[in-house]
């Protein structure tokens, strides 16, 4: 039988860093059924039996964040055989508000008091032995960072976890809010089980509604709420929690004592210049610039074409020897064993240069990694909600959403990924799905090949392809905000501002790799099997001689889809197969559209911003039909390697669906008006379309000032399911 | 009556009462501001939002629309 133990604690009391030396390489990445919340097992060094599972950091066991009702299901549901409760000893006593919950659940509990070196530097002095008399449970001292005490707490952990003696809580409350739950815990009466009861009696006087699920039979209790908020003069949430912190203070009292009331710490500080008033933002934007410039535009580039044009092009050097790229060696590989054309087109073509060009992000996106991992773990993270928070709320996104962004104006790749410092669930949806509006690097050469080809390189075409993304995502974020998908209980934004302290490579490392693993993966599969499609589909198709492969584009089964699709793109002006195929050709890589023009124009190769193609394109289509092409690729769905990032951070085939749909829907909407309404000022042309774009832009004006009244129909309709 | 929204920086004040319902209320209860407690008003968000507040010997970040919902004095 292996014994389970979970980790439970506040975020930022140094769970993940104890997680990893507790562990060591032998972890198991997840997440929660059905949630996005990360889940992280282990097995605890040198015992092969007994299995550590990290809980989300959380602060209380309320019924309101998606991590905390993650955590307490577990801990109700699966019941572990043991807890180790981390406490920042520098903050013990909000650390200790989620002891004293974590008690009530029946479970053994042993707690490690963590970071003691730094309440010992501050010259503060914390009594463990009263401490642990007072609590009624084992508390022993550890220091995550340098590893000392751990394994002790760890091994007392194991033996607790043996023993099954649950930790009885000493906690009491109020002799009026104890009878209470006493006459509750009657009413509840064999449902669950006996060291449970206190759990249940607590959470049902607090009016908890999802406690009631977990019941068969909910006992009524609105006598007894009645009675104590009567008596006390409260709510019973309020007074609970109350309670909870006058007990937490009078343990406080006795065991810790502060030496220096009102010193800054070193914390407060660097706080004092990097959130001031004034610096704030320029500060703000001086680590933006350098994560931006180093993870996108210098190291990340190098990094970027190292693997794009060396690993997977044409070979590059280690130490002045050449090192031939994959598809050379795979190339020679199956030409040696004599492999038929189609299979090594397959290879070559389709799988390598697919998957290669996505893997190609990897190296960028690790740099990226651990710069994002340095900023959350040192404390700045928090900060930039902070400073950032005013300007994002009001268009449903989070302070944090700042960052992916930015990120995603380099490559929506790793943007989409950056996502993942956004806690509330609902923020984070909208930035993924809005990030990859901002115009990433593979498609500029779009935006060149438009603005060369119709507006004679004129200066504003690319800034307005920024101003059209950063439209996109603002009016987004109002609409969105509004619709029911992203109602529901308002997410409060109290939040802690951790104190600074150094990160440890250990964990940067190990942060860095696990994001850019779980890219990887999905480049293993929906990637390369959408490539393998696409691949198939343009070289493939009907010639004289009956199905077989193809030398030219214009054969392809695309092409013939090409022409299928062009009548849907016709209101957007665009309506010849050419365009549709490149539309589609740009889902592998967005600057694909440059070169698949190229080909259907019979030029075979151009160069990056198509000038050889210029000609012909202008004259195949108007300049304001151009114009839509462009906003249609800026908007629609972004490349494969976008959607996998996509797919991997919804972590929900639904949502992944509904930001695909979103995306392409919008692009299509907004192509249709600029070309409608761009025709009628240049042409004077009047007709239906014109018509459709009038009453679309009269809706969507509609959408954006439409009063915000969402609570009361979320309330009624959570009234309804309830019963 | 005063609230915690209209309080400068660098003055301390007592909580009083805590308005409101439902998950806001309960997570400022959970992070350490309830009856009685003492609060600092450390500063303003570069833009004017939100506050940030110690208590319990912590810092505490939040919004001046949820901060209006504490009673102080």
């Amino acid at each position: 039988m292996s014994i389970k133990i979970a980790l439970a604690g506040n975020p930022n009391c140094g769970k993940t860093t104890l997680f990893n030396s507790l562990t060591g390489s032998n972890q198991f990445v997840g997440n929660w059924p059905g949630v996005t919340v990360e889940k992280k097992e282990g097995k605890l060094k040198g015992h092969k039996d007994v299995v550590i599972i990290d809980l989300p950091g959380i602060y209380s066991l309320s019924p309101y964040t998606l991590e905390e009702v993650v955590a307490r299901n577990y801990l109700i549901g699966e019941r572990p055989d043991a807890i180790l409760n981390i406490i920042d000893g520098s903050n013990i006593e909000r650390n200790l508000y989620l002891s004293t919950q974590l008690m009530e659940l029946g479970i053994p509990v042993i707690m490690a008091v963590n970071m003691m070196d730094i309440v010992n530097k501050n010259g503060d002095k914390i009594h463990i032995d009263k401490l642990s008399k007072k609590l009624g449970c084992e508390v022993v001292e550890i220091s995550a960072l340098k590893g000392e005490g751990i394994t002790e707490a760890a091994e007392k952990a194991v033996k607790l976890a043996r023993n099954k003696t649950a930790t009885p809580p000493v906690h009491e409350f109020a002799t009026e809010v104890e009878a209470v739950l006493n006459s509750i815990e009657e009413k509840i009466g064999m449902q669950v089980l006996e060291e449970q009861k206190r759990f249940f009696a607590i959470k049902l006087l607090e009016k908890d509604e999802k406690i009631t699920t977990q019941l068969k039979e909910v006992p009524n209790v609105s006598k007894e709420i009645a009675q104590i908020e009567n008596e006390m003069d409260d709510d019973t949430e309020s007074i609970i929690t109350n309670e909870r912190y006058i007990y937490i203070s009078s343990i406080i009292k006795e065991c810790y004592i502060k030496k220096s009331k009102g010193k800054a710490t070193t914390s407060d500080k660097i706080d004092r210049i990097v959130t001031n008033r004034f610096l704030a933002l320029p500060i703000f934007a001086a680590i933006m610039f350098l994560v931006y410039y180093v993870s996108i535009t210098t190291v990340g580039t190098w990094a970027t074409d190292w693997a794009n044009d060396g690993v997977f092009g044409d070979g590059w050097k280690l130490f002045g020897l050449d090192v031939p790229s994959i598809p050379a060696v795979i190339e020679s590989g199956l030409n040696a064993i004599g492999c038929a054309d189609w299979l090594q087109g397959l290879i070559l073509d389709g799988i390598v240069a697919g998957v290669g060009a996505v893997l190609g992000f990897v190296p960028q996106m690790l740099i990226l990694f651990a710069f994002l991992a340095f900023l959350e773990a040192c404390g700045y993270m928090a900060r930039v909600a902070f400073i950032m928070d005013r300007i994002f709320r009001k268009f449903g996104l989070s302070g944090k959403s700042f960052i992916p962004m930015l990120i995603g104006s380099g490559c929506g790749v790793p943007g989409i990924m950056a996502s993942r410092t956004i806690e509330n669930d609902r923020d984070r949806k909208m930035t993924i799905m809005t990030t990859t509006f901002i115009p990433c690097s593979a498609k500029l050469p779009i935006i060149a090949l438009i603005a060369g080809a119709l507006f004679h390189g004129a200066w504003w075409v690319a800034p307005s392809a920024y101003f059209v993304g950063i439209a996109a995502i603002i009016c987004s974020g109002i609409i969105l905000k509004k619709t029911r998908l992203f109602q529901g209980d308002p997410a409060p934004f109290v939040m802690e501002l951790p104190a600074y302290h150094m990160p440890t490579v250990e964990n940067i490392a190990r942060s860095m790799w696990e994001r850019g693993y779980s890219f990887i993966k999905k480049a293993g599969t929906i990637i390369l099997l959408s490539t393998i499609v696409v691949w198939f589909a343009q070289s493939f198709g009907f010639k004289d001689h009956g199905f077989g492969m193809v030398e030219n584009m214009n054969d392809s089964i695309l092409a013939s889809l090409g022409n299928i699709l062009a009548p849907i793109f016709t209101p957007l002006g665009w309506g010849d197969w050419k365009s549709a195929v490149a539309a589609i050709t740009g889902l592998v890589a967005k600057e694909n559209v440059v070169g698949t023009f190229g080909v259907l124009f019979g030029f075979g190769e151009v160069a990056d911003n198509g000038s050889q193609i210029w000609g012909t394109l202008a004259g195949s289509m108007t300049a304001v039909a151009a114009y839509s092409f462009l906003v249609f690729n800026l908007l629609c769905a972004p490349c494969f390697a976008a959607m996998g990032a996509i797919k991997r951070e919804m972590n929900n085939t639904k949502w992944f669906w509904i930001a695909i749909g979103y995306q392409t829907g919008l692009a299509y909407l907004v192509s249709l008006c600029v070309y409608q309404i761009g025709t009628l000022v240049t042409t004077g042309t009047f007709g239906i379309g014109t018509i459709v774009a009038f009453l679309l832009i009269i809706g969507f004006v509609y959408l954006l000032v439409k009063p915000n009244q969402p609570n009361q129909t979320a309330q009624v309709r959570k009234a309804a399911s309830a019963k | 009556m005063r609230t915690l929204k209209e309080i400068k920086c660098g003055e301390t004040v007592l909580v009083k009462k805590l308005n409101g319902v439902g998950p806001v209320k309960r997570r400022i209860m959970d992070m350490g501001i309830t009856k009685g407690i003492e609060l600092y008003v450390r500063k303003v968000a570069p833009l004017g939002d939100p506050i940030e507040v110690t208590v319990r010997g912590y810092e505490l970040s939040l919004r001046k629309a949820d901060a209006e919902m504490i009673e102080v004095e």
